[in-house]
This record gives C-alpha cells, sequence and structure tokens, in this order.
C-alpha cells in the first residue's frame, strides 16, 4: 500500500468510528430523554435533588461514620467507601493466593498439584453469590452466640456479632489517637474497639476466594509461556528453583498475566456488589435502600453505573500503567 | 477483515436503538388491557404469612391476594383470573410504574412520598399496621427502650428501616443495624442469632414467629409500636377508572361486613333483602356498577369470592388463621375499629 491510500484508509475508519460514536451519544440521549419524558407522563418525580436531603437512614459499619440526619449523597459515598473497603483486601488476597495456586498447578509434587487443580475447578464453577451465601450461613452457624463470645486473645473476641479486636481512639476533636479502646462484653454481645463484622469477612473472604482461582489460571498461562530454554539457562546459572522463578520466569510471565489480571479484578469489583445479599452495606445496598424510600430507581440506578465505571476506569489505568512497565519494549 | 473491528459497536448502537424502541409506551386504559387479557397482573410479596405467600401447590392466599381476587371477581368475572407476580421491596414500585402489574397489593404502607412522587395512587386501606420487634426471650428484654447497643436484623428499601432509624434516634439509644435485601435472608440471620433483635411490620412479625422459628416459645414481640402503617394497595395515576375500581371494590367488601352481607349468605340475601344497602352490594338495587364500567353484580361476585372484610381477615390473619391476630385497629368503625368505608351509593 501506497503512503497516500494508507492515511486515506486511516482517515476514513477515523470518520466512521466518529459518527458511530455520535450515533450511540444521540441514541444514548435519545433513550434518556424518552425515558424522563415518560416517567414525567406518569406523574413520576425526577432527579438527583434528593441527594442534598437527609438520607433517613443509618449504616453500621464501614469508615465513613454517617448517621440517617446526613444526606443522601454522603450515605452513598459511605457505601462507596464501603465497596472499595472490601474490594481492595480481596483484590489483594486474591492475587496473592492466586499466585500461588497458580504456581502450586505446575508443582511437580502430585498431591500439591491435585490440590490447586481441585480447588480452581470447584471454585471456579460454582456461582459466587451461591459461594457467599454458602459462606454466611456457615458463619451464622458455626460462630457462637454474640451473647457467649469466644475470648481469642486479650481484647479480642469472636462472635456472630464480628470479631472485635482493640483500636485508636482519637480524644475529643484531636486528630491522634490517644489511646486504644478495648471491645467490651455487653449485654447484647461485644461493643467498642473496632469489629469485623461476618458480612464484611463473608464478602472478603468470598470474592478472595473466587477470583483467586481465575487468577491461578492466569498465572499458570503466564508461566508456561515462559519458553523452556528460559528454565534450563535458569539451571546452567546454577539458580535455585525459587530464584529461578522469582527471577527468571515471573518476570517474564508477568507480560501475560498482567492484561488478564486487569480484568479480573475488574470483575472482582464488580462482583462486590453482590454483598448486599448478604447484609453488608455497600453502595448497591446503599441505592437499594434509597429506591426503596423514594422511588428514584432511575436516578440511583445511574449513580451505580457511573460510580462502577468510575472505578473500572481507575483500575484500568493503574494496571495500564503497570503493564507499560512489565511489557516488552518495542512489542507494541 | 477490517470491518469486523466495528462491529461491537454497530451492534451496541443497534442494541440501543432496540432498548429504546423496546420502552414500554404509556399505558392506555387499564381496564381495557385488563379485559382483553383476561387476568388481573397483581403484585405481591415473595412470601408474608397473611398476606401474600403461596403454598406447595403454588395457590397463593392472603389478605392482599383476597383483594387481587375480588377486583378480578368484580371486572373479569372469575377470582382466579389474576397473574400472580412476586416482588421485593426493591422490584416492586418500578414494576408498577413500567406497567408490569396492574396493581401493587404488596403490604406497602402509603407515606406522603410514595403518594406524591411515585406517579401512584393508593386505594383503600385494607390493613392498619405498625412496626414492632421481635426478640429471644433468652435476652430478658421486655421493652424496645432496652435495646441499648443490640444489633438489629431488618430489610433494605423499607420504610421499617428508616423508622428504626428514626426511633432510637429520638430516643438516644445506640443500635445497630444490619439489613438484607431480601426478607428471608434478614430473619433467617435473626434467628441464627446474628442479631438481637429483628423488626418489621407487627403483623408479619406474628406469622414469622409461628412459621420460621425454631421454636416459637423462645420469642417474644415487645409492646412497642413505633410507626403507624396503613397498608394499601395502589395502582399506577393517570387512570382515574381503574384506580376507582380498585378502591371501590375493597369498600365494598367493608361496606358487606358492616350491612352483615357474607359469602354464605349472599344468594339468599340477593333474592330477599329488603335493604337497600344490602341490596346495592348484591347488585338487586340501583345499578351502580356502570359508573365503574362493570355490571350490576360487581360487587356480588367479589363478595361471593372471597366474602366480606371480617371473612377475610378471620381467615387469613385472624383467630382462625395461623397468625392469631386480633382485629384491633382493624375492626369496622361501628365496633370501635378503624376500617371505614365511604357508603357504596
Amino acid at each position: 500500500m501506497s503512503g497516500q491510500a494508507s492515511r486515506r484508509g486511516a482517515w476514513l475508519a477515523w470518520l466512521v468510528q466518529a459518527l458511530l460514536v455520535l450515533a450511540v451519544v444521540a441514541g444514548a440521549a435519545w433513550v434518556v430523554n424518552h425515558a424522563l419524558e415518560v416517567l414525567r407522563a406518569r406523574g413520576v418525580r425526577s432527579g438527583f435533588d434528593f441527594l442534598t436531603e437527609p438520607a433517613g437512614f443509618s449504616i453500621s459499619e464501614g469508615w465513613l461514620d454517617f448517621d440517617a440526619s446526613q444526606p443522601s449523597w454522603r450515605a452513598f459515598l459511605a457505601g462507596l467507601i464501603n465497596t472499595v473497603r472490601a474490594a481492595v483486601p480481596a483484590a489483594i488476597f486474591a492475587v496473592v493466593l492466586g499466585t500461588l495456586i497458580g504456581i502450586g498447578r505446575l508443582a511437580p509434587h502430585v498431591l500439591l498439584r491435585g490440590i490447586c487443580t481441585a480447588y480452581v475447578e470447584l471454585l471456579r464453577n460454582v456461582p459466587l453469590l451461591v459461594q457467599l451465601l454458602m459462606l454466611a450461613f456457615a458463619m451464622a452457624n458455626l460462630l457462637p452466640d454474640p451473647t457467649e463470645p469466644v475470648h481469642l486473645l486479650p481484647g479480642v473476641w469472636l462472635s456472630k456479632g464480628g470479631l472485635s479486636v482493640p483500636w485508636p481512639v482519637t480524644g475529643e476533636g484531636g486528630w491522634w489517637p490517644t489511646h486504644f479502646e478495648w471491645p467490651e462484653r455487653g449485654d447484647f454481645g461485644v461493643s467498642g474497639g473496632a469489629a469485623l463484622s461476618p458480612e464484611y469477612v463473608t464478602i472478603v473472604a468470598g470474592l478472595s476466594l473466587y477470583s483467586a482461582a481465575f487468577v491461578a489460571e492466569i498465572v499458570r498461562a503466564g508461566i508456561l509461556s515462559v519458553s523452556q530454554g528460559q528454565v534450563l539457562a535458569g539451571q546452567a546459572l546454577g539458580l535455585s528453583s525459587v530464584q529461578q522463578l522469582r527471577i527468571v520466569i515471573l518476570p517474564q510471565a508477568l507480560r501475560v498475566i498482567v492484561p488478564s489480571l486487569t480484568n479480573q479484578l475488574l470483575s472482582l469489583t464488580k462482583n462486590s456488589s453482590l454483598a448486599v445479599a448478604v447484609g453488608y452495606p455497600e453502595l448497591v445496598s446503599v441505592a437499594n435502600t434509597t429506591i426503596g424510600s423514594n422511588g428514584r430507581a432511575f436516578e440511583c440506578i445511574a449513580i451505580i453505573m457511573a460510580v462502577y465505571l468510575l472505578l473500572s476506569l481507575v483500575i484500568s489505568f493503574g494496571m495500564n500503567r503497570y503493564n507499560a512497565r512489565v511489557a516488552l519494549r518495542g512489542w507494541r | 477483515m477490517k470491518n469486523t473491528r466495528f462491529r461491537p459497536a454497530l451492534l451496541a448502537a443497534a442494541s440501543v436503538v432496540a432498548l429504546a424502541a423496546a420502552a414500554p409506551a404509556f399505558a392506555g386504559k387499564t381496564l381495557d388491557a385488563v379485559k382483553q387479557r383476561g387476568t388481573v397482573k397483581c403484585g405481591v410479596t415473595n412470601g408474608v404469612a397473611g398476606f401474600s405467600a403461596p403454598d406447595t401447590q403454588g395457590n397463593w392466599s392472603g389478605l392482599d391476594v383476597d383483594t387481587c381476587r375480588a377486583i378480578a371477581a368484580a371486572v373479569l368475572g372469575d377470582p382466579k383470573k389474576v397473574d400472580f407476580v412476586p416482588l421485593n421491596s426493591q422490584q416492586r414500585f418500578s414494576a408498577l410504574q413500567a406497567g408490569e402489574i396492574d396493581i401493587l397489593a404488596r403490604n406497602t404502607t402509603w407515606t406522603l412520598t410514595r403518594d406524591a412522587s411515585l406517579g401512584f395512587n393508593f386505594t383503600t386501606i385494607t390493613y392498619y399496621d405498625g412496626q414492632g420487634f421481635l426478640v429471644p426471650k433468652k435476652l430478658k428484654v421486655t421493652s424496645a427502650k432496652q435495646l441499648k447497643n443490640a444489633t438489629i436484623c431488618t430489610q433494605s428499601g423499607t420504610t421499617n428501616e428508616k423508622n428504626v432509624s428514626d426511633y432510637f434516634r429520638a430516643q438516644n439509644i445506640p443500635v445497630k443495624t444490619v439489613v438484607f435485601e431480601s426478607f428471608e435472608a434478614s430473619f433467617k440471620a435473626f434467628f441464627s442469632g446474628r442479631c438481637q433483635a429483628f423488626t418489621t411490620d407487627a403483623s408479619a412479625l406474628a406469622g414469622l414467629r409461628n412459621k420460621e422459628a425454631p421454636n416459637p416459645d423462645d420469642y417474644l414481640i415487645l409492646p412497642e409500636l413505633i410507626s403507624k402503617e396503613p397498608l394499601a394497595p395502589l395502582v399506577r395515576r393517570g387512570d382515574d377508572e381503574w384506580f376507582a375500581i380498585a378502591k371501590w371494590v375493597p369498600n365494598a367488601l367493608i361496606e358487606a361486613e358492616e350491612f352483615g352481607v357474607t359469602q354464605a349468605n349472599a344468594d339468599q340475601l340477593k333474592g330477599s333483602s329488603k335493604d337497600p344497602a344490602q341490596q346495592r352490594l348484591l347488585g338487586a338495587g340501583e345499578d351502580l356498577g356502570k359508573l365503574l364500567g362493570l355490571d350490576k353484580d360487581w360487587s356480588y361476585r367479589a363478595i361471593k369470592a372471597v366474602g366480606n372484610y371480617g371473612e377475610m381477615f378471620e381467615r387469613n390473619v385472624g383467630p382462625k388463621s395461623v397468625l392469631k391476630l386480633p382485629r384491633g385497629s382493624n375492626n369496622l368503625w361501628s365496633k370501635g375499629g378503624l376500617i371505614y368505608a365511604p357508603p357504596v351509593r
């Protein structure tokens, strides 16, 4: 192809794409406009004005203190923070556990390999919601009653009410923690300190265990993509098998692993919305409550979509930056 | 091939257009639609004993269910011509707005916000409820005011969740709430010991204790009712004809109790009664049905189908049911209760 022809082709491609984008945007605008018209015709109030009004419900756990008299936008923010509070630890656990299992899938040891394979096949093939409900059920039945908590360590209690640990608290108006607050046993269970609720543990454990199965497969594929010659070269240099893995194989495997891992982290984050089923107050739970009281389903779902889109873009951006670092130069 | 690159974008554009086209147009006259379809689409709970719950054969029963059956009998001549659509508390309003159901009879509390901003009209209050608390007896709690620092399980998206917040805030008693998306998950969590109290409408508490508790005698319903929960069916705004039908069928059932017309004596009274009020209810007097777009026998058929309001109450939630709830506020106005229908005349 001559240079000129290819430039014209590129222009045409641009033009078509721009037209398509325009068509999609116009289509979306029409859908939204039509929906709003229909809602108005039916006498349904719409708009985002409710965000500045008091939420009217409380959120019992999370990093952002929230009570019922505060505005709805803060409730959504608390929900978003709770989503992140579940997704980030889950992502870390999933990557660590998944990497170990992925390596285990290739271990020379038959038993280890078998266990890792069984893990992947079992966890990967059962729907996440089912796993979450099973975990919640197990916790609800196995843990002791909140009124009879187990005293694990000084200041550490475990019951159906959650895991309570001492936590630094700030004095009146201060920024720096002044003392530790110790959980104490009361009439209705343990109070004070910091508590990990069973709902939180359920969602973090459920997401980690489920996603680890997928991460393991990605890691395995990544390792297998590294040519056998690299391993032999490592051996020739006298590296131990752990050194071979750490210095030679994994860095090269990352090129294959990272793009797929990005997908996995995106789906993990989105899957955190299933927490609503097990009683953890994240974004979707907050939106559901809001819809139940003011019926602004359209607006609340739009917020959920926008927030997940934003979270996904942030994750993609971060992972792409990381990918650029590990990718082969000159390959793209 | 180069143009495969565009395929996803084309698909997306096409699906956007398809979605927009599929968005339901504003429903015309509900009555015409119901007649044409041959069934009333009635939104109910996915299972609250006494109000709407399916049995093992899939037959629905309950106070809300009977309301729908009475309307089907009045409009279509057959109480069986109802499609029950089970909805959870988050789905219910969108389902009605979108026209997926003709009427929502799903123990829904009549509030200003719902009435004024969701595009609905509430019809006749069929049950006066209040929100209460269920606790295990072993906690030795006898009042909601003793629930300081307790964890309370409830369902998200309900007035219950907000009432709990309001009540304990007003009392200055700190409590924690754990909210679940489904009613079932919320009470299961409570019975498994996750929470020290469970809160919902008192009527549902009675049903739960009797049906779901491992041992009903281990649980206590606290005396406090922390809210007013007038439960009423609702319909979409903008269709006054259907609104009138949905209002007057329950009113006729209430009036029937007041004037002593029952499922059993309806036929006999239809021929013999000299009481004009009874005659009007049984289609033997002046024709009120035509004002509703129905025939003369509309209320007669409704009464024959489910009995009068008192009979509905007895069968579904009263002493003859598992719930064994007292009539209380739900007695006729003439007997000291709040149940009052404007005259069917």
